[in-house]
């Protein structure tokens, strides 16, 4: 399904070079399988002639990762499919807010999910008990997605034209910033159970981010959390990023967001029949 | 440890251009890291090693040139330079700035054989 490497297999995780703990199949070659290169016509060593010189570069080093994005955005337009990059830190009610979110939205228009983990299936299973199509990722010691590896999750998960495809990443404040996956919109979710700093302590991710949902508001009675220092934090991480404040448990507050995905969806339908 | 990843981004694009710049091997290869950018030199450095191992690139030396982050402040009309993406102005405190350098990460050029 990935048009870009034309590998077509499903094995997203050979890319991400984790050698050593993924061969449940039987033969055993070593590392980097695709990635013979160095063999090809450069191989043929001419005694004698060797001799360094300097190749001019400039390239950006996310060049390969956003090729694949750029293909992975190429066919959610040309399909009419929104698609929403999750991210947060690890815990703070993605996949709760995500069930809650499918089961909201009540079948209004297709929903599918690319749900991304280091190890275990379990959120992807969280999420098919609603009813909705569910691919797990597993990165290994991968700390976010890749476009590439969405790209095949694409192929196997085969969202419906003008449907909603959620991209649950990794649970990581860190690493899943930079790496464009083709989505529509980056939506982090930063629960009032953490600091009001987080916004200054990652910046990159709130930075890249067009909504924050500030999420588990319910508890909001029990805590210490400044909800205007933190939205403060956020607005001069990023001037433009939209807020919410909901709690996934008790649905204060879900209605703004339902709201959002609905006026994202119909922009993402512009200019479709 | 996203670097792991940019490493095997600089990797590809190392062994993509060796069929079209004609070489085999690479001696060296020159990064320009912003500082308001994701990676971390010394992660780099330290990814770039494991992630070369047994491609066109193993053994390659990594030179990183590190940019400052700049930022253009619209109030006070001068160019500064920043550490982190929401920093004040250091001359009259206004904020936000608008970044002018310091936030892109390129692989600038390799010396190759």
């Amino acid at each position: 399904m990935c048009t870009v490497c034309g590998c077509g297999e499903n094995e997203t995780h050979e890319h991400t070079h984790d050698h050593g703990h993924h061969h449940h199949d039987h033969h055993e070659h070593s590392h980097s399988h695709s990635h013979d290169y160095s063999k090809g016509e450069a191989g043929v060593h001419v005694a004698g002639l060797s001799q360094a010189r300097l190749v001019s570069i400039e390239q950006d080093i996310l060049a390969k990762n956003n090729g694949y994005a750029a293909a992975n955005r190429r066919y959610f337009s040309e399909h009419a499919i929104l698609t929403l990059n999750l991210v947060s830190s690890p815990g703070a009610g993605k996949t709760t807010l995500l069930t809650k979110t499918i089961e909201a939205l009540n079948g209004a228009f297709p929903i599918s999910v690319i749900e991304g983990d280091q190890q275990t299936a379990n959120d992807a299973e969280r999420i098919r008990a609603t009813g909705v199509k569910a691919v797990q990722i597993n990165t290994g010691k991968g700390c976010h997605l890749v476009g590439h590896m969405v790209g095949h999750a694409i192929g196997d998960l085969t969202p419906q034209d003008k449907s909603l495809l959620f991209i649950e990443n990794v649970g990581n404040l860190v690493c899943p910033a930079a790496f464009d996956l083709g989505e529509a919109h980056k939506v982090v979710i930063l629960s009032v159970t953490e600091g009001e700093d987080k916004p200054l302590k990652y910046p990159d991710m709130f930075h890249a981010a067009d909504l924050m949902i500030l999420n588990k508001t319910d508890l909001l009675p029990y805590l210490d959390f400044d909800v205007k220092a933190c939205i403060d934090n956020a607005r001069r991480v990023n001037p433009g990023i939209k807020i919410l404040q909901l709690s996934a448990t008790s649905a204060e507050g879900m209605e703004s967001w339902l709201g959002w995905i609905r006026a994202a969806r119909d922009l993402s339908l512009i200019g479709t029949d | 440890m996203h670097e792991m990843s940019l490493c095997e981004g600089i990797i590809e694009i190392a062994e993509e251009q060796a069929s079209i710049q004609n070489y085999s091997s690479v001696k060296s290869i020159r990064l320009e890291i912003g500082g308001l950018s994701c990676a971390e030199p010394e992660a780099m450095r330290f990814a770039f090693d494991a992630v070369a191992k047994g491609t066109i690139a193993d053994g390659a030396r990594l030179d990183i040139d590190q940019i400052p982050g700049q930022g253009w402040c619209t109030a006070c009309e001068n160019e500064v330079e920043i550490g982190q993406r929401y920093d004040a102005c250091p001359l009259c405190e206004h904020y936000p700035l608008e970044i002018r350098a310091g936030d892109a990460m390129r692989i600038k050029d390799m010396e190759v054989e």
